[in-house]
């Protein structure tokens, strides 16, 4: 991810090192009470085989952009109002259902959550995954299903010609996890789209998924973006994050920046709300409320009506994440606002170093 | 405790003004033996053809007024222990008493007595309210099926008082008492159960994975929510979660659990500094840091959780064992079942392991350096 | 910057200074938005309306209703009064005199007064063969599903027993043993036989709610069990009740007009829309596809009605459904 501002200004294809580039995407939900706007004006760019990770609670917006980029959402009620989402030099937003279909599998393949519900209960690991091969390659059907022994080889899988041709229902959930990732990598993709793919998953499992997910990703040098709620998993994983509320990036930066040296306050919240080691006997920090609701957003700042640190600009303007320099942060602590001459702060608060839980004995 | 001395604590129906005294160290849960199996059952005839063995020979006590955390994952058994203990699914074998008085031999009106005393909050905000009810009902009814002479409850009015008085205790506002679940956020409908159960003023509370299914900022809410009504109406919590974070948090002594055994108890900051068990171990090393700063030498295990209708021979953990391995694959492992024993280190810390003194710092290291690059997915074959 | 700069619809500067309210800590206060306030029903009501065809085919429902409760005593039926046909099989429809809208039979008697007249029996057989077989399905469901064990065995296996019999047949055979053509036999033969998909379904809804959280939680502070199948597991089967049986409702007015057609059912002095098309079979080589037509279309209209109205009610009373 690169820290200059993507403007929806921007005109005709990112440059060449830059893989996937959103630009301002708009994704609303007509429902009965009205409009959702789920993902509300969300730029952001990853650059060839580097890795990206968005965090948020649940309804901030994070996987609908990932079904955005695929393309998957169910439209109506889904629609994508505006905005342009380049990957490998074309805009996705333009293609027809033939050629997105040819994206998706061949230059980008996501993992979801739930491996049980993503699997075709009917047919075997091994047709599954032979059919992608041969929807997005010239090969021939048993060169795909060599090559669905290969990718299961490659993910640990042990006895992969036994387990080619077993049915999903046969596998653990750490399995069929694997299964989904052999299957998404057989393709090759520039881009690995991951959303939530530990959290339906046991912590011991977890390690195995994740360990597994982030050799490949180095093995094959394509990008990934994380999807999830798990902080834990974001300083693991990834070198760059972006942090979603309410259908916006309030903040991005390198993890070491964002979650050592949270700048905007929702981020500094959900930090401080984990609980830690350090923190047994005192009380929690919490986040005042709850997210805003979406038929009713706040006049200003969306989070403003949860902030500490709101003052007198935040129930008036909207901070963008563009309008700051660097566009790190859509906070007016940062960036000067409207009939401001400066902003309260320079840079975030360093939190206190030192393990959260302890792992091995010390 | 005969139906005697059972009676003082059922006329105490102001939520503030019980006392316990400081009775800290006094033990008020006691479980010994406890065995739940589930049939399986096959065939033409649907006949027993073998058991899940949820949980399996498992003896702790709890302490008054303290925190017990049990771990695991899922399927270790640990949610079907809790709701063993309260009563909601018969045990198989094995005894438990909660303030000295038996638990399984209760009947009729003895068992729905002994329910006031022990209550349960439940993981799924969603399912754990009915939809069909308002939250006066869904609060009040705990106290209309526990009426009685001295508390009153059987009066519309004094139900209606006090199910507002257990909104206020949770947070929430009295009127809110009219409306129903699915006009409440995930965090208020959690606060909603909480105030079902404490409304009957009990002395123990299950807390089944009860932040589980929140996000992380409604998830300090509700544990300090927790935490606070623990203080103000003297409660023992047994606290199951999968989340070692938030039970190193919570808690006072920590239980690991594995394929319906416990394997290691220690009070929180031994188990958390110096777990002995290698499956303690492996899941305290297995927990992602949010912290980037803090980079820990990983030991993943390989495979699943092997099936509690056949768990291993000898000692349950052996097949995914990280410790055997590192030790040339000792034969006991395989045939003998190692007992939950106190080791050296500190009174109390108990391990379910035949080598637990051979873990240490650089035994640790050594064996998450020789891991291999991808760990497999399924364990040895037994 | 200040060109992109996008300030709120009505700026608040010069008001003052926002300055948060001092809140107490959490967990000792809600600080949760609250979100709408519709109770139930209400909200259940919501949801039907948004269901277009099922607020149509209530309406047209009630229509057949209150005709039905009406059109009797408005215009009574005389079987007897045989005016004569100006026309040989019947007069073609027309619009003066108004009877004669819908035409006429071989004798001349106004085909819109035999549908209009003719929907209280199917209304009749429909709305009670639909109570008689909601209760006994409700109750044996819920005693198979409460209980569990041996008795749910038992009943489940007569259960199997009735749905293995061929249902038509038993109505034919029962119809013309017991009828002579009563209304109220005829209803309790389709209420005594149509019950069994009910009962199953119901004892399902027992079987799966039992285990939901908050019959557990309801469990433990002690509530009798009795308590909790009327007032935990019931109300919240009540969705796939309510389609069942309005599915039940639908059928027994097919069933009715079927076997009054087949000359089984509705005696035929008595006037049904069954008897109707029955009565018009030989004349229709006259060309007279009025008589048929028009009681057709009141059987085909007051099915599909019904059966809207069952999709709205299973949308409207599903309490988890919010869009």
């Amino acid at each position: 991810m690169t820290l200059t501002v993507e403007r929806a200004t921007n005109v005709g294809p990112p440059a060449a090192d830059v893989l996937l580039d959103v630009r301002d995407l708009r994704t609303y939900f007509h429902v009965m009470d009205g409009l959702v706007k789920a993902v509300d004006g969300v730029s952001f760019t990853i650059k060839r085989g580097e890795t990206l990770g968005i965090v948020g609670e649940s309804g901030c917006g994070k996987s609908v952009t990932s079904l955005s980029i695929m393309r998957l959402l169910d439209i109506p009620p889904g629609e994508i109002a505006s905005g342009e989402i380049w990957l490998d030099g074309q805009d996705l937003l333009t293609l027809s259902p033939e050629e997105m279909r040819e994206v998706r599998g061949n230059d980008v393949a996501m993992i979801f959550q739930e491996p049980m519900t993503s699997l075709n209960p009917v047919f075997t690991v091994g047709d599954q995954i032979t059919e992608a091969v041969v929807q997005h390659t010239r090969m021939s059907k048993k060169e795909a299903w060599n090559k669905a022994i290969e990718s299961l080889r490659l993910v640990g899988i042990s006895n992969p010609e036994r387990r080619v041709k077993q049915y999903p229902h046969e596998l653990s959930g750490g399995m069929r996890q694997r299964v989904m990732i052999a299957m998404a990598l057989s393709c090759d993709p520039k881009l690995l789209i991951a959303d939530e793919p530990t959290t339906a998953l046991d912590v011991t499992i977890q390690a195995q998924i994740l360990e597994l997910i982030r050799k490949i990703q180095d093995e094959t040098d394509s990008a990934l973006m994380l999807i999830t709620h798990d902080l834990g998993v974001v300083a693991e994983m990834v070198e760059d994050v972006a942090v979603m509320y309410a259908g916006r990036i309030v903040e991005r930066g390198t993890v070491e920046d964002v979650l050592v040296r949270p700048k905007h306050p929702y981020t500094e919240g959900l930090l401080t709300s984990i609980p830690s080691k350090g923190m047994r006997g005192s009380r929690l920090n919490v986040i005042k409320g709850t997210v805003p609701n979406p038929f009713n957003m706040p006049k200003g700042c969306n989070f403003a009506p949860r902030c500490p640190y709101r003052f007198e600009p935040c129930g008036a303007y909207d901070p963008r994440i563009e309008d700051a320099h660097p566009p790190d942060v859509a906070c007016w602590l940062y960036t000067p606002a409207p009939g401001q001459t400066s902003a309260p702060r320079q840079s975030g608060p360093e939190r206190q170093a030192g393990p959260m839980t302890t792992g091995a004995p010390t | 405790m005969s139906d005697a001395t059972a009676a003082p604590s059922a006329t105490k129906a102001d939520p503030t003004g019980r006392d316990y005294g400081s009775s800290n160290g006094q033990v008020l849960l006691k479980v010994d033996g406890l065995v739940k199996y589930y049939p399986i059952l096959g065939g033409l005839l649907r006949r027993k053809i073998g058991d899940v063995r949820a949980v399996d020979d498992v003896s702790f006590e709890i302490n008054r007024g303290e925190v017990f955390g049990l771990v695991g994952e899922s399927g270790c058994g640990k949610s079907t222990l809790g709701k063993t203990l309260i009563r909601l699914h018969p045990p198989t074998a094995g005894t438990a008493s909660l303030d000295g008085e038996p638990i399984f031999e209760k009947r009729g009106k003895d068992l729905k007595r002994l329910r006031r005393r022990m209550q349960i909050i439940f993981q799924d905000p969603v399912g754990s309210l009915n939809p069909r009810m308002p939250v006066s009902d869904i609060i009040g009814e705990g106290l209309l099926a526990q009426a009685e002479k001295e508390n009153g409850w059987g009066d519309r009015k004094v139900r209606d008082k006090r199910v507002g008085d257990f909104l206020e205790a949770v947070g929430l506002r009295r009127d809110y008492a009219r409306r129903y679940p699915h006009e409440f956020s995930g965090g208020q409908r959690q606060r909603i159960g909480i105030a079902r159960a404490l409304a009957l003023d009990p002395q123990f509370v299950v807390c089944d994975e009860p932040v589980s299914a929140l996000d992380v900022s409604i998830q300090s809410q509700i544990l300090n929510l927790l935490l606070d009504l623990r203080r103000e109406f003297n409660l023992t919590y047994l606290f199951v979660a999968h989340n070692l974070s938030v039970v190193q948090y919570i808690s006072d002594q920590v239980a690991v659990m594995y394929l319906g055994r416990i394997v290691e108890v220690a009070d929180v900051q031994r188990l958390y500094s110096e777990p002995r068990h290698p499956y303690t171990v492996a899941l305290l090393s297995a927990v992602p840091d949010p912290d980037p700063r803090v980079r820990k030498k990983r030991l993943v295990l390989k495979g699943d959780v092997p099936s509690p209708a056949a768990p291993p021979s000898g000692c349950r953990f052996h097949t995914r064992c990280w410790l055997r391995e590192h030790l040339g694959n000792p034969e006991n492992c395989v045939t003998d079942d190692p007992a939950l024993r106190e080791i050296g280190t500190a009174a109390g810390h108990r391990v379910a392991c035949h080598y637990a003194e051979r873990v240490s710092d650089a035994v640790v290291e050594r064996a998450a350096a020789l891991q291999p690059a991808i760990v497999a997915d399924v364990a040895e074959e037994v | 910057m200040a060109e992109t700069m996008r300030p709120a619809e009505t700026t608040e500067l010069g008001v003052g200074p926002l300055v948060p309210p001092q809140l107490p800590l959490a967990g000792e206060e809600d600080f949760e938005i609250q979100l709408e306030s519709l109770n139930q029903w209400q909200l259940a009501w919501r949801r039907f309306k948004r269901h277009r065809l099922a607020l149509i085919g209530s309406v047209a429902f009630g229509l057949i209703v209150l005709i039905a409760i009406v059109a009797p005593i408005l215009w009574p039926y005389d079987v007897t009064d045989i005016p004569g046909a100006k026309t040989y099989g019947g007069d073609a429809p027309g619009l003066a005199p108004l009877s004669r809208l819908f035409g006429t039979d071989f004798g001349g008697r106004s085909v819109l007064q035999q549908v209009l007249v003719g929907a209280r029996i199917s209304v009749e057989v429909g709305v009670f063969t639909m109570l008689i077989a909601a209760s006994l399905g409700v109750a044996v469901g819920s005693i198979a599903g409460y209980f569990g064990g041996m008795i749910d065995g038992f009943l489940m296996r007569f259960v199997d027993l009735l749905l293995a019999i061929p249902f038509l047949f038993v109505i034919l055979v029962a119809a013309r043993f017991f009828g002579g053509g009563d209304v109220v036999t005829l209803i309790l033969i389709f209420g005594l036989l149509s019950w069994p998909g009910l009962a199953r379904l119901v004892r399902a809804m027992f079987l799966s709610l039992r285990e939901m959280d908050f019959v557990q939680a309801a469990r433990a502070v002690g509530v009798s069990d009795l308590r909790i199948a009327f007032r935990h597991i019931l109300p919240n089967a009540l969705g796939p009740i309510v389609v069942s049986a309005t599915l039940i409702m639908a059928n027994a007015i097919v069933l009715e007009a079927f076997v009054s057609f087949l000359n089984f059912g509705i005696r035929a002095t008595d006037v049904s829309w069954g008897n109707a098309l029955s009565n018009s079979q030989g004349y229709l080589l006259n060309g007279n596809w009025w008589w048929p037509f028009f009681p057709g279309m009141a059987i085909a209209i007051s099915v599909i009605s019904v059966n809207f109205m069952g999709d709205g009610l299973r949308d409207a009373l599903d309490p988890r459904a919010r869009e």
